[in-house]
């Protein structure tokens, strides 16, 4: 009975060792590219609705598109950029330098000790992620649209709050985000776990990895918002 | 063993105000806790028009939001919409006698239900319908009565092209 506790007990150890390397180390630049593109969304945003007279909208609209698409997407892209390059290098590296023959011999399962834990807390990193970049697109919108053009924080709000659905936009954003760091960091630990031992191998299997989670996540995206949203 | 525990703090931190961001765009950034509350009661109207009313459109009384619109439905017998509206159960000495109509906020706003008061001694209760109802003013209807006077002959066409 404690034989079955002990090997779940250091799953979660290392599942939360994991999610503060590819998680918290990725919140900065989660953080930053977030407000970023709440800026430059209401810029746009107030630039087009301007012409109608309706700049009262730009909340609306950020945060529709933000919740839907945006976050999730834009996340999930950094996020392979930034973690799931190099949870493909780690594992990629041991395979090369045989530390996973090693456990093979030594009867632990490198699935078990290696992949999963990162897997986890992929899993877990990306919608927290997602949630994060979120709110700091929409401080950033609230920055430029009430702060710099004057719009009035009353309405920016209100127009969120009646305008954004929570079960339909919010909700919805909320499971693409699952799926995509599912999707990531099921493809940085495969392609790390098959990569050629040489370093050659690892370099390729980190570009791989950047390209095919890219363009899953895309075609996910599509997927999942014309037969679920 | 004690590096690892400033590791699994910083990344409890990090969980914490992931949770904490979702929390906190849920409730300020979306219609979540823009609810009635749970006490609400339904009452429906008939219009001939509703225009372009969708679900979930404000119910005003003087432009303060009491309700939302919870379905819209066609009577197939008399071919009038028939809307369903909830409102919240603190309003709930609204005379019976109520009327409603379909109003736009703004010239090119949304549409909503607004209800003016009436002086029935007597309160709408669950399950109540409104009869004095105004349909919405549909612009092109009004446009071609001013431009050609005969609007009445125009509106049959303009209401199957809705």
């Amino acid at each position: 009975m404690i034989g079955g506790i002990r090997p779940r007990l250091e799953l979660l150890q290392s599942t939360l060792q994991q999610t503060y390397l590819i998680g918290a180390r990725s919140l900065v630049i989660i953080m930053i590219c977030g407000f970023f593109v709440g800026m430059v969304l209401s810029l746009q945003a107030i630039n087009a609705l301007e012409q109608f007279g309706a700049s009262d909208q730009v909340s609306l609209l950020v945060g529709k598109s933000l919740f839907r698409e945006l976050g999730p997407v834009l996340t999930a892209l950094l996020f392979a950029g930034r973690a799931g390059t190099s949870i493909t290098a780690e594992i990629g590296l041991m395979r090369a330098t045989s530390q996973i023959d090693a456990m093979e011999l030594m009867a632990i399962d490198p699935v078990q000790r290696v992949a999963l834990p990162r897997f986890l807390a992929g899993l877990i990193s990306v919608p927290l992620l997602t949630a994060m970049f979120n709110a700091l697109a929409i401080l950033g919108a609230v920055v430029f649209s009430v702060g710099v053009m004057g719009l009035d924080g009353g309405i920016f709000w209100s127009k969120l709050q009646t305008g954004v659905y929570f079960g339909k936009d919010f909700m919805g954003g909320v499971w693409k985000s699952l799926v995509f760091g599912g999707i990531v960091s099921l493809i940085a630990v495969f392609f790390g776990y098959t990569s050629k031992p040489t370093g050659a191998g690892v370099g390729t299997a980190t570009t791989n990895t950047v390209v095919l989670s890219s363009v899953l996540i895309l075609i996910f995206d599509f997927i999942m918002t014309s037969f679920f949203v | 063993m004690r590096a690892n525990y400033k590791v699994e703090l910083a990344s409890g931190i990090f969980l914490l105000l992931g949770i904490a961001a979702l929390v906190w765009l849920a409730t300020r950034a979306t219609d979540y806790g823009q609810e009635l509350g749970k006490e609400t009661y339904s009452i429906s109207a008939r219009f001939t028009n509703i225009g372009d009313l969708r679900d979930r459109a404000p119910v005003k009384i003087g432009g303060v939001t009491v309700g939302l619109v919870e379905s819209i439905t066609l009577d197939a017998v008399s071919f009038e919409a028939i809307v369903e509206m909830s409102i919240a159960q603190r309003f709930d000495e609204i005379p019976s006698d109520t009327g409603a109509s379909i109003l736009t906020s703004g010239v090119l706003g949304d549409r909503y239900v607004g209800l003016e008061p009436g002086g029935a001694p007597d309160y709408l209760v669950e399950g109540d319908e409104l009869f004095i109802t105004q349909s919405a003013i549909v612009l092109e209807q009004i446009i071609s009565k001013y431009l050609f006077n005969a609007g009445n002959a125009d509106s049959s066409e303009s209401n199957e092209t809705e």
